[in-house]
């Protein structure tokens, strides 16, 4: 931040730190495609471990497409600060002028961008494979789009305290498996209420409060996390 | 008092095993979540104590009465 | 107010307190754990439909009840150690955070084995049970993360936002965890009728929370005398007690 320029607004300020993420998250398309095929690999691995019978199969399929998502969303939040951390952008952005909330939240919406959006988008089709009723996908897709940015925002929080770190990736899964846990819960179960032509309505309300309320406390908890780690 | 022999309180109508299973993976946790720090004190406390003397028994070539 | 606070903070004033505290602290949970395991382990009545395995229950609920309190303590450590920066905080936090553990691990595993007798199995994803698990990971979490940083400052600080989080999830994993167990319990297990509870098994159930409570500040209070004792090692006011003695 040059002195002679004059002072970005804090929504410009926003917009620039979220395309200077997504810029550089679009440099690399095969970060993006990562965690979506091990989302592929991962349920495949579960026909081949119980057995094809389709039935059994549909009957799981709630809870295996949501608990690979959770897995490939922690895989991903260990990166999340990791590079920011390592060039010095962090101290900088903990240097400038706006809350630190503010603009740690541009950058994990462009990470969420391209992790658990895409993720949500692609889900049907896992889905087919491994038989869900198609009453369920609509359910399916909403409830992972509201429960990955729940995931997000945590696994930012649990990021942002090991980034500093030096094996902080067994440490992260440990803090957030279990802020994880109402998610996992609501997500699967507005799903299978979907498929049994039951009520997902209200867990899909439920998801969508706890993605608010998130969005709300966790940017707080996440600058306040990276201040720890730039300091330690 | 609600039992009548002590083999009926070791016994418990055949759930004795579970109780007193459940009532030693208590006791002896407790037990040692009291002692440890008790025992660190302690240490703490002696190796204090021993640097006091050490410092008096250094300094204390005109003055003794430094210890105790 | 301020100087209650700025006494607490001070670790010479502190340590003679705590001191005293413990003093009387020791002998008071001894008596009362032993009134309470005397009274629940034999002068009780066996419950009409557990008959006697459900003497678990003065061990198993107050270390589940001290154990969710214990996080709570340890989140308002962290916090006031967050806002004020108070050392004595972080010690508490520190303190708390291994004893909240055990504590949890204890009501895990006599809640298991209450299940054997009770459901015939040592493990049944019972609501309780589960929540007390996710706790459990709660503590871990806290524990690991404070031995992963190397600059222990920095390491209360991070576990502070760590159990604050917590304490803010902490309601709504219950929440969950109980729909959950409801929506999926087997018809067979049902085990809602423990509501009424007959006073001659409450009070002895009562007499023990107050134990564990008792308990959990000794220990704490232990814990943080150990720590301030080698943390301040080098400075007068300790020299001079060690000295005097």
């Amino acid at each position: 931040m040059s002195p002679d320029r004059p002072l970005l607004s804090l929504q410009a300020a926003f917009t620039r730190q979220f395309v200077r993420h997504m810029r550089s998250l679009m440099a690399s398309p095969a970060d993006v495609a990562n965690p979506l095929l091990f989302f592929f690999m991962v349920v495949t691995l579960f026909p081949l471990g119980l057995g094809p019978d389709p039935e059994r199969l549909a009957a799981i399929a709630p809870g295996i497409l949501w608990v690979v998502a959770l897995l490939a969303s922690l895989m991903v939040s260990a990166k999340l600060f990791a590079s920011d951390f390592e060039d010095g952008s962090l101290e900088q952005l903990a240097l400038a002028p706006y809350p630190l909330a503010v603009l740690v939240l541009a950058e994990v919406a462009a990470h969420w961008l391209t992790t658990g959006f895409l993720l949500a988008l692609v889900s049907p089709l896992f889905a087919i494979m491994l038989g869900l009723p198609e009453q369920g996908l609509p359910t399916l897709v909403a409830s992972l789009l509201f429960g990955t940015m729940c995931l997000t925002l945590i696994g930012a929080v649990g990021s942002a305290l090991t980034v500093s770190i030096r094996r902080g990736g067994l440490l992260l899964s440990l803090l957030i498996i279990p802020l994880n846990v109402p998610v996992l819960i609501f997500g699967t179960t507005a799903v299978a209420e979907a498929v049994i032509g039951g009520n997902p309505e209200s867990w899909l309300a439920l998801l969508a409060g706890l993605a608010l309320g998130s969005l709300a406390l966790t940017p707080l908890a996440i600058g306040a996390a990276l201040r720890v780690s730039l300091d330690s | 008092m609600y039992f009548e022999s002590l083999s009926a309180v070791w016994h418990m109508d055949g759930h004795g095993f579970y109780v007193w299973l459940a009532y030693a993976f208590t006791a002896i946790p407790l037990a040692l979540t009291v002692w440890l720090p008790i025992n660190r004190i302690r240490q703490h406390w002696r190796w204090l104590q021993a640097e006091q003397r050490r410092a008096a028994s250094a300094s204390s070539g005109s003055a003794n009465e430094a210890g105790g | 107010m301020w100087t209650i606070i700025h006494k607490m903070g001070s670790p010479p004033w502190f340590f003679r307190f705590s001191g005293v505290l413990v003093r009387w602290l020791l002998p008071i949970t001894i008596s009362l754990l032993v009134m309470g395991a005397f009274w629940g382990l034999l002068v009780a009545p066996p419950d009409f439909r557990q008959g006697n395995s459900y003497r678990i229950i003065y061990i198993h609920v107050p270390a589940a009840v001290v154990a969710l309190a214990g996080y709570y303590v340890m989140a308002l450590a962290g916090a006031v150690s967050l806002i004020w920066r108070i050392k004595m905080a972080d010690i508490t936090m520190r303190a708390a955070a291994p004893v909240g553990a055990v504590l949890t691990a204890i009501a895990l595993v006599t809640g298991a084995i209450w299940g054997k007798p009770t459901w015939g199995a040592w493990w049944v994803w019972d609501a309780r049970i589960t929540s007390m698990l996710i706790l459990f990971f709660l503590y871990l979490g806290v524990v690991a993360l404070f031995e992963a940083y190397e600059n222990k400052t920095a390491a209360a600080r991070a576990c502070a936002v760590l159990s604050l989080v917590g304490t803010v999830n902490i309601p709504i994993i219950y929440k969950s965890v109980d729909w959950w167990y409801s929506l999926h319990q087997p018809a067979s297990i049902k085990f809602t009728g423990e509501s009424a509870i007959d006073s001659s098994m409450l009070y002895p159930l009562l007499l023990m929370i107050l134990a564990f409570y008792c308990l959990f500040a000794l220990t704490v209070l232990l814990n943080m005398r150990a720590e301030l004792l080698w943390a301040h090692r080098e400075s007068s006011w300790l020299k001079q007690l060690a000295g005097g003695a």
